[in-house]
């Protein structure tokens, strides 16, 4: 088999002429195709008002499904809930919500909807939308991740559970066009902020319904908040475009914003120092080699918020199951040293797992750096200068970008501080994230290395999670007493007395039965310059509401100045 | 015929593939909704589970995903819930092949005039330098290239983007990084097939007849010396277009290359599988591809 289409292109030509008219059309094709790949790769597309590098790829924008922050912090600019967090302190505001009234019982609130909503495609948001949104993020058939956080509600966990198949016997209904009423199992302070997460965010029926699970790439796509999704391309950008309609959307403050996912951190600061981003928001983003020079340029931003990196024990296994081992381990830490010498960005050493600052309570102090007292308590458990303590091994996840060199760093350094105060030897372990996930559900390790960060702001996101039922708890520590104070906390309508029934709680949790070690409260960094960009508060949920953020030009300043 | 033979062949091939695929990615501990923040009731993730079939056992999970490619549907991706493993090969495919091409013509523009080169000024000067050249390319790994070239022309010199993939100016330090290994191997091997040819028998009967040195290298030795050329560029070629992890991550591109590792690790099932059966489709048609260009420059060469 012998083709000759390069012969016949070329009629009369003898046979070493068309041997050279072969290269040279493998030369022109090869040149005309590189010139046309090139110019493939142009987009005209207007500029975007503010660029902000966002993290990880969203998985997903539809707000009953999302879990993670990339995710969350576009999805508050297409979608709005009854409250919405205050862009400086966090803390919930009214959203489509006016107002609220909530009775004594403090189980039963009404809202009340303004009456200006409209979707951006038109036609009234209504109380029956509320309904239906929070009725679909609790459905089995839509199986959204985060669907616990309305099982504060009347009947939610068993209508998720396909218990209970009748919608109507969940805890909402509407009254009236305007009016939605919610009922709760228990008084629960922080239902407000409950209804300002993505998960209760209001979404459009008819769009749901009509293309299903892949809605949120249909268009138009009708948003309640502030910015219409103009596109999602994957791993390139999500272009956001104001929303006319929205209530509020005077005060909307940048008419097209773009989100980057950015996977490389000196991708991140080499487009952030280009001027090709605005607004780098995700701590993953700052090069670790780096910390230390970048922290200290005013563009930097450290601030503190609800996340905490602790240890869990295995206390199924011994000698992990005896108490004083595990007091005694957490004992011998020297977490100031690992917050100075390895995170490097201004962590604060933690004693306690419910970070400072958590709303409607004062956290309790745990186990210091105390090596004597770890020394004795080893030797009391039977393990005298670490005598007879066997080998054991710290389970810790490789991650993207600097936070793996973390973990590793960390564990080597509680090898060293474990084997020199205590003498006894621990090995490492690094697993794959699945793979670590599998083994802290299956309680295959044991100690593992951990993370928290709060999902609203209150001590029972970090609490409630070492109930012995919870999914998180992840140590094997169950203990009567410590459910039924949590349970006994969210029963108290009296703030101050729920704060010192949770502090018993914690007490328990990081002084006396010790199943975890908190090592220290993150910092969140955020970068941009302050004179360019305006409306990004730090708060403690580093929680950024895009409608309050712009780009002021040099030129607009001075006039605003004047 | 034999190509038909060939394309015939390739469908229980694919088969097999896919089976080992699923199956290789089924049995990694760990699954796609696996997080950290377990779900608040067990019942949360037993609804996941049921949306997307996996508590079925993996043999009707297979048939399930091969009832849906016989439709032309690779099913939803489990990680990004908004997208289908169609939208995102529809979407960083383009990207990935744009930016492969680019390289694949990269590597050829620079390797073959560079092998041909060292091999006619062969034991000067000029060989060693651009021998020299080659290897380094060969051995320096796009993860030290890449951000080496963006240091010196993006941020240095200021004459080319960091990142992006915008314009035509964002393609050429990713091209450079992708193609560079692909360069040094092509040139490398160019040079040792040039070389070769110059030592066979029917060179030296043209030499003997009184050809010019020129005319001899470019009329006769380098149709026999681009033969391992054409061979590697195949491969090489399935490689370059589905894209680079690395390369993609640097640049910050919106390919294919991204997905398949992420993927993998995600353990977003639907990915894998669907990226390793177009890898493995690419594969098997530039191999044919390979053949067919062997019949075309060497009249030797016949399949029956």
């Amino acid at each position: 088999m012998k083709s000759a289409p390069a012969r016949s292109w070329k009629p009369g030509v003898g046979s070493q002429g068309a041997r050279v008219g072969r290269w040279n059309t493998i030369f022109c094709v090869l040149t005309s195709g590189f010139c046309l790949l090139a110019s493939g790769c142009i987009r005209g597309e207007p500029a975007a008002d503010l660029t902000i590098l966002n993290g990880a790829e969203p998985e997903t924008l539809d707000p009953a499904i999302l879990t993670g922050q990339p995710e969350m912090r576009i999805a508050i600019g297409m979608f709005e809930g009854l409250t919405r967090f205050d862009p400086q302190t966090a803390r919930p505001i009214p959203g489509l919500a006016s107002g609220f009234e909530v009775s004594p019982d403090g189980r039963t609130y009404t809202f009340h909807l303004r009456t200006n909503l409209v979707w951006s495609t038109g036609g009234p948001i209504t109380a029956d939308d509320v309904v239906y949104s929070w009725i679909r993020a609790l459905a089995p058939a839509t199986a959204s991740d985060y669907a616990g956080q309305l099982f504060y509600l009347k009947n939610a966990e068993d209508f998720n559970a396909g218990k209970i198949k009748d919608p109507s016997r969940v805890g909402i209904r509407a009254l009236d066009p305007l009016t939605v009423r919610v009922e709760l199992n228990h008084p629960t302070p922080f239902f407000l902020d409950i209804c300002a997460l993505p998960v209760t965010y209001i979404v459009p029926r008819q769009t749901i319904e009509k293309y299903g699970d892949r809605w949120i790439m249909a268009r138009p796509l009708p948003s309640s908040g502030p910015y219409e999704l103009a596109y999602w391309r994957l791993n390139d950008k999500v272009r956001l475009k104001k929303n006319p309609r929205y209530w509020d959307a005077a005060h909307t403050q940048s008419d097209i914003i773009d989100l980057l996912p950015v996977g490389s951190p000196s991708a991140a600061l080499n487009l952030y120092m280009n001027g090709q981003a605005d607004l780098v928001w995700d701590k993953e983003l700052v090069p670790t080699e780096l910390v230390d020079l970048l922290i200290k340029r005013p563009d930097f931003h450290q601030f503190n918020y609800l996340a905490t990196y602790f240890i869990r024990f295995n206390v199924t296994q011994k000698p992990f199951d005896d108490p004083r081992v595990r007091q005694a381990l957490a004992l011998a830490i020297d977490k100031e040293r690992i917050v100075k010498k390895i995170t490097r960005a201004g962590e604060q050493p933690a004693s306690h797992l419910v970070p400072d600052g958590t709303a409607n309570y004062l956290p309790v102090e745990g186990l210091g750096y105390d090596p004597v007292r770890a020394r004795q308590l080893l030797a009391e458990a039977g393990y005298p200068d670490g005598k007879g303590f066997p080998r054991f091994e710290y389970t810790f996840n490789a991650a993207a970008g600097g936070a793996a060199e973390i973990h590793q760093n960390i564990a080597i350094e509680l090898q060293q501080m474990w084997r020199d105060q205590l003498g006894i030897h621990m090995d490492l372990r690094q697993l794959e994230w699945k793979v670590y996930l599998s083994a802290m559900d299956h309680l295959d390790y044991n100690l593992a290395r951990s993370s928290w960060v709060g999902d609203y702001n209150d001590p029972q996101t970090f609490l409630g999670m070492f109930t012995s039922t919870d999914g998180n708890n992840r140590t094997g520590w169950k203990s009567a007493a410590y459910d039924a104070l949590i349970n006994e906390a969210n029963q108290q309508t009296d703030l101050v007395k729920r704060g010192e029934i949770f502090q018993q709680a914690e007490t328990m949790l990081v002084s006396n039965q010790v199943p975890i070690i908190p090592l220290f409260f993150y910092v969140g960094i955020n970068y941009f310059d302050t004179n360019k960009i305006q409306g990004v508060y730090e708060n403690i949920l580093d929680d950024h509401p895009l409608q309050c953020i712009r780009k002021v030009s040099p030129k607009s300043k001075v006039r605003s100045q004047n | 015929m034999y190509f038909l033979k060939r394309l015939f062949f390739a469908i229980p091939l694919l088969l097999v593939i896919s089976a080992l695929a699923f199956w290789l990615v089924h049995i990694a501990p760990g699954g796609p909704f696996d997080r950290e923040r377990a779900p608040a009731s067990p019942e949360i993730e037993r609804n996941l589970e049921a949306k997307y079939h996996l508590n079925e056992p993996v043999w009707k999970q297979y048939l399930r995903y091969l009832d849906g490619l016989v439709h032309g549907d690779f099913g939803p991706s489990l990680k990004y819930r908004d997208h289908t493993v169609n939208d995102i090969i529809a979407q960083g495919l383009p990207v990935s092949m744009t930016l492969g091409s680019l390289a694949f013509c990269f590597a050829l523009g620079i390797g073959l005039p560079l092998g041909f080169f060292t091999a006619a000024r062969r034991g000067r000067w000029e060989d060693y330098a651009g021998s020299f050249l080659a290897t380094l390319a060969v051995c320096v790994p796009g993860f030290v290239l890449a951000p080496f070239l963006v240091v010196v022309f993006a941020i240095k010199l200021k004459w080319l983007p960091v990142a992006l993939w915008e314009s035509p100016a964002q393609a050429i330090l990713p091209m450079i990084a992708l193609g560079a290994y692909s360069a040094g191997k092509v040139a490398r091997l160019f040079r040792e097939g040039m070389l070769n040819a110059m030592q066979s028998e029917f060179i030296t009967a043209a030499r003997a007849k009184g050809m010019g040195e020129n005319r001899l290298l470019f009329k006769h030795a380098v149709r026999i010396a681009v033969l391992p050329v054409v061979s590697y560029s195949g491969p090489m070629l399935a490689d370059l277009l589905t894209g680079s992890f690395i390369i993609e991550n640097i640049f910050q591109i919106p390919g294919i290359g991204v997905f398949l590792i992420n993927g993998a690790l995600n353990r977003d099932y639907t990915v894998v599988v669907g990226l390793a059966l177009l890898y493995a489709v690419l594969l098997i048609a530039l191999n044919l591809a390979v053949d067919f260009a062997y019949t075309w420059l060497d009249p030797r060469v016949k399949y029956e």
